[in-house]
């Protein structure tokens, strides 16, 4: 039997989702379910010094209003592992006093029988503040900056090495330019979205999650109950992309209300509601400065940059992290800065830091190569990184240059002209630009439970989720090779919280995290139905030894007598068995370090831990030696751009990416992952931005009219292509992740084509028609 | 959204007659006014469903000129054959406009009736002379990039969004009107007011009149002519600006123009400076280029759209040259 791995098949919850069947967090028919709206600050800064909800509570149906008031008191969950969930604001617990710190902060939840009720009470509701001065604009408040301890996840936000003041005083070629990029919003398909039901002590969440286990370790901290008492559901998810990676206040106060009320709650954001209280991609000043000699070999980077934060939490946007393992050089200063503003918290968006810093190192990388007379595909392979110079470290796998020698090929690089805006078609200008994508690729403790059924079929559990990025069927295709089984036979069931923990889907990390232990849970299954039939009379395979058995299709035989053997069916038929489990945990992470952490004694992951200690699979991948290797992907990005010089309107005409990310998994959801984070690096390059008002510093551009994606008009062909080959030092799957990379360097590509096209260089995104005509 | 009665009536004297109630608003597709009603905007008691009207014509005049029905969707005027071939200003600008799902449930009625995106009358955070008369305008000293520049007051740099009205302006279009009074017309360039102190008025129509009809006169020239939007992205967004144009060229010389910009003004902009310049000048690309700067010669320019000045200079060029080519 052919494995699954690799197939292009389609996603195996497609057509739940196009007929509307899949249960997103706010479709679950709840009985009794009554309705939240939020209400949210409409001053920067200050107090809310009175709420009037006296004519919203005259509205026929409306149960009671929840202010900081009334509601009930919140824990914070001190040094807590991040891996049981992050609270996305931990000073801003919501409700917990008067205090007003951004423009669309919660203050309310007016909560009645319908949706239309609530609404409309929740327009009655006057409020009062006391507004005092607003910290407003990263540039006004620049001299506030201050260095953080750390980035995202705990990571270094502050990297050198060697001297590189020293060395741009020798450097023959030097460049320094300052890059800019707006804020901006992730806007998922669905809004934060969460119904709580209590069942006496009991809490039942659905929440639109990247992470159902954080959810679950953040209530429980936060709500002061046990663990065991918090139950959290995301079958389906519409979209994160990092903004459903942290928890926000609507997955509280869902759960707050529903206690004060005693009614289950839904409490659905509004699109409006989005763009302040749930998180977005941080503006950024990003300065480069590059020092090479006159071949063009780099022998300084400079990458600093600075991002705004909230007055409620730190996220570091890590802009400069890819900078300092991109491209080989002897001396590198990466540093990064934060300015603290009245406005939320930011978050992860798709490639946090990646995204914005490979635009601005790539755009510096184009700039040079113009000054070297040089290709920029050629100064990328002169500096090509053969190891991690930073970390020391070899790469796990690494295939860069055949991405740019197959992307170049594919959008036809030979016909770029060097000296910019001398190639026309028609009224257009014509330009090519190109540059390195990359992302880490991550890999944390995952568990996963096996099932397999007396009817042949077979289910696996696990405590991840899929955000819509494909891992329902993936994973699917992991588990049919392990089990040995037709994808058509087994059914994974993710995004509840009980199941074995999974990883959050954050950091491109699902398939090579759970990948693993569904596999080898999987295998742990058939090793067991082997056994069983090795010891059974009744077995024709009785008697034999493990290793001269092998399964195929449902059905387990002698190696060298196929047709020896019998059917999962029959051996377990015959053993009066209904179902056989196993469970497996691998402990493999590539951020943590130093050795596992055990799980806590009597979990479920205890258990698994456990069991696995005999697991073959897990043994095996367990004692690959990871210490010397960096993992990372890369790929090449290469567009065509067309430029109508009069009036500054941008076509793009084909992209092409190009990507080394390990084993495709399956070719259909590879490539639209790919596809989608090229997309999104369309929108960032050219339309997308969040605009604050300058003199009160509340979001103006709120809705899906005022902030621009990406329509299917402004898309041309997009060639996705993979290396596919197998990194088998991540895992024995050999897939590293995939949700991210896709919107790394294509922005830049874009920007380096229209200045190819145009001879202006645009360094401040999104690039729009004014700053062509400038 | 506050709660409303909903009513539908049948006929034009019917739908008159309901307005008599006090807060009551006619809605058509209702793409623009559910969004406004959704974000209590616009907070009517009574809303009149208008569609079982009979407006749905678009009826071929003696004189040559058409006759539009109100309800008329945006989508069938832009195909219809007579409109594509004897006005193709007017179908290219209602096909450069929305999405078309919007222009399948918009009508041409409330096509004319729509109401301004700028993002400060949207959200009810922010001061807005036109949502709170007297409240201030957020725009002129926000955030401002897509706001007017011809037509602005103190009051209101709103832009008028529509895409149709653009082409109508250059059209000259009669709008149909029956009230408790009896019918009447109303020529296109005083149907849409500037904001002046009162930014809240925005249309010549007095409570209880209703839009019949759209007649756009006979141009016989009009063949000749042509809409370009500059904007955002590839489609599904408003103007940053456009261009109607309609020439009537012999023997290389202007002998007539009728010219409209949009996503520059605070109403749909009929630039007769421009006209001026054109007719009975030779069409090339020095009268073009002149005839833009007469058009925008008015033009003032905010902290984040002066960009638009010379945008809708060189798209108004670009549409000129576009139209009469070189002579």
């Amino acid at each position: 039997m052919n494995p699954s791995i690799g197939k292009p098949i389609d996603r195996v919850d497609g057509r739940l989702k196009v007929t509307g069947a899949a249960t997103y967090a706010a479709e679950f028919p709840i009985k009794d379910l009554v309705y939240g709206v939020s209400i949210t600050s409409t001053i920067t800064k200050g107090r809310v010094k009175n709420i009037d909800s006296r004519q919203a509570l005259k509205v026929p149906g409306v149960i009671g209003i929840m202010t900081s008031e009334n509601s009930m008191q919140l824990h914070f969950p001190a040094g807590s592992d991040p891996s049981n969930g992050k609270f996305a604001e931990k000073d801003l617990l919501p409700l917990q006093n008067d205090r007003v710190f951004y423009g669309g902060q919660h203050i309310a939840i007016i909560v009645a029988e319908t949706f239309e009720q609530a609404e409309q009470a929740a327009a009655l509701v006057k409020v009062t503040y006391d507004e005092q001065p607003a910290t407003i604009g990263i540039e006004k408040n620049i001299t506030t900056a201050y260095k953080p301890a750390s980035g995202l996840g705990g990571g270094e936000a502050q990297i050198k090495r060697g001297d590189v003041e020293t060395a741009m005083l020798s450097a023959a070629v030097k460049t320094e330019e300052t890059y800019t990029t707006p804020v901006y919003h992730h806007n998922a398909m669905e809004p934060h979205a969460t119904i709580a039901q209590w069942e006496g002590d009991k809490l039942t969440v659905y929440d639109a999650t990247q992470s159902v286990m954080g959810v679950k370790g953040l209530l429980a901290a936060t709500l002061g109950i046990p663990a065991e008492k918090v139950q959290v559901y995301a079958l389906y998810i519409g979209g994160g992309f990092g903004s459903k990676g942290f928890t926000w206040a609507n997955t509280l106060l869902a759960p707050m209300a529903a206690k004060q009320f005693n009614r289950p709650v839904k409490l659905v954001l509004s699109r409006q509601q989005v763009f302040s209280a749930a998180g977005r991609r941080t503006q950024t000043i990003q300065k480069i400065t590059l020092g090479a000699d006159q071949t063009g070999k780099l022998s300084a980077i400079k990458h600093a940059t600075t991002s705004e934060t909230s007055f409620v939490d730190e996220f570091v946007e890590t802009a400069g992290l890819a900078t300092s393992m991109l491209y080989s050089s002897p001396n590198l200063d990466v540093s990064h800065e934060l300015v603290r503003l009245n406005r939320g918290t930011p978050c992860p968006a798709r490639a946090p830091g990646e995204a914005p810093g490979t635009y601005a190192l790539e755009v510096a990388m184009d700039e040079l190569a113009h000054q070297l007379k040089m290709d920029p595909l050629q100064l990328r392979l002169i500096n090509h990184a053969d190891m991690e110079e930073q970390k020391k470290k070899q790469f796990s796998e690494k295939s860069l240059k055949e991405c740019y020698e197959r992307g170049a090929e594919a959008i036809g690089w030979k016909n770029r002209k060097a000296e910019p805006g001398t190639l026309k078609e028609g009224n257009y200008l014509v330009g090519y630009g190109m540059a390195t994508a990359t992302y880490p690729a991550n890999r944390s403790a995952s568990t996963a439970k096996a099932t397999l059924f007396a009817n042949g079929n077979a289910e696996i559990l696990c405590g991840t989720q899929d955000i819509g990025t494909g891992t329902y069927t993936v994973m699917t295709q992991v588990a049919a090779d392990g089990f040995s089984l037709s994808p058509d036979k087994v059914k994974v069931k993710l995004g509840n919280s009980s199941y074995p923990k999974g990883a959050q889907s954050g950091g491109s990390q699902v398939s090579a995290s759970v990948g693993p232990p569904i596999r080898a849970a999987a295998l742990g299954v058939i090793s067991k139905l082997i056994n069983l039939a090795i010891s059974d009379t009744a077995s024709p395979l009785h008697g034999y030894k493990e290793e001269d058995i092998a399964a195929d299709n449902g059905r387990i035989h002698l190696v060298k007598n196929p047709d020896k053997g019998e059917t999962y069916s029959q051996v377990m038929t015959r053993q009066g068995l209904d179902k056989l489990e196993a469970q497996a945990k691998t402990n493999v992470s590539t951020r943590q370090q130093g050795p596992p952490t055990p799980a806590p004694a009597g979990s479920p992951e205890a258990k698994a831990e456990e069991e696995s200690k005999t697991n073959k699979a897990v043994q095996e991948d367990e004692k690959t030696d990871r210490k010397d290797f960096a993992f990372h992907s890369f790929g090449a990005q290469f567009v065509k751009v067309l430029v109508d010089p009069d009036l500054g309107m941008i076509r793009i005409d084909k992209i092409v990416g190009v990507m080394d990310i390990g084993t495709v998994m399956n070719l259909k959801t590879a490539t639209n992952q790919i596809m989608g984070g090229m997309i999104f690096g369309i929108g960032m390059a050219l339309m997308e931005n969040t605009q604050y008002d300058p003199n009160n510093g509340r979001v103006v551009t709120r809705d899906l009219a005022q902030y621009l994606v990406p329509v299917h008009a402004d898309i041309p062909e997009i060639e996705v292509q993979f290396i596919n080959k197998p990194d088998t030092f991540i895992s024995p799957i050999g897939a590293r992740g995939i949700g991210e990379i896709g919107i790394t360097g294509i922005t830049a590509a874009i920007a380096n084509a229209i200045y190819n096209a145009t001879g202006k260089r645009v360094r401040d995104l999104p690039i729009t028609p004014d700053k062509l005509i400038a | 959204m506050e709660p409303f009665k909903l009513i539908r009536v049948q006929d034009g004297q019917s739908a008159i007659n309901a307005t008599l109630t006090a807060g009551s608003k006619f809605i058509a597709g209702g793409t623009n006014m559910l969004d406004l009603m959704k974000l209590n905007i616009e907070t009517p008691k009574q809303v009149i469903d208008i569609n079982k009207l009979s407006l749905y014509q678009i009826e071929e005049l003696p004189n040559g000129g058409i006759k539009i029905g109100a309800l008329v969707k945006n989508s069938d005027l832009a195909y219809h054959p007579a409109i594509a071939k004897k006005y193709p200003v007017l179908s290219e600008a209602l096909l450069s406009g929305a999405s078309p799902q919007l222009r399948n449930m918009a009508s041409v009625g409330g096509n004319l009736m729509q109401r301004t995106r700028c993002p400060y009358f949207y959200n009810a955070d922010f001061v807005c002379n036109k949502r709170v008369p007297g409240s201030g305008c957020g725009a002129i000293a926000g955030y401002n990039r897509n706001n007017a520049i011809l037509g602005t007051s103190a009051q209101c740099i709103a832009t008028h969004p529509s895409d149709m009205c653009v082409a109508m302006a250059a059209l000259g279009a009669i709008i149909h009107v029956q009230g408790v009074k009896g019918v009447k017309t109303i020529p296109f360039s005083e149907f849409h007011l500037l904001p002046g102190q009162t930014p809240h008025l925005e249309h010549n129509l007095r409570q209880g009149e209703l839009i019949t009809h759209v007649e756009i006169p006979p141009i016989a020239y009009a063949a000749r002519s042509h809409y370009l939007k500059v904007r955002d992205r590839a489609s599904y967004e408003f103007a940053l600006t456009s261009a109607a144009v309609i020439l009537d060229i012999q023997n290389g010389r202007i002998l007539k123009s009728h010219i409209a910009l949009g996503g520059i003004g605070t109403k749909p902009w009929r630039a007769d400076l421009a006209e001026k310049v054109l007719n009975g000048a030779i069409a090339n690309q020095q009268t073009y280029r002149a005839a833009a700067e007469a058009a925008l010669s008015q033009a003032k320019g905010y902290k984040d759209n002066s960009f638009k000045i010379e945008l809708a200079k060189r798209t108004l060029v670009r549409a000129l040259t576009t139209t009469g080519g070189i002579s």
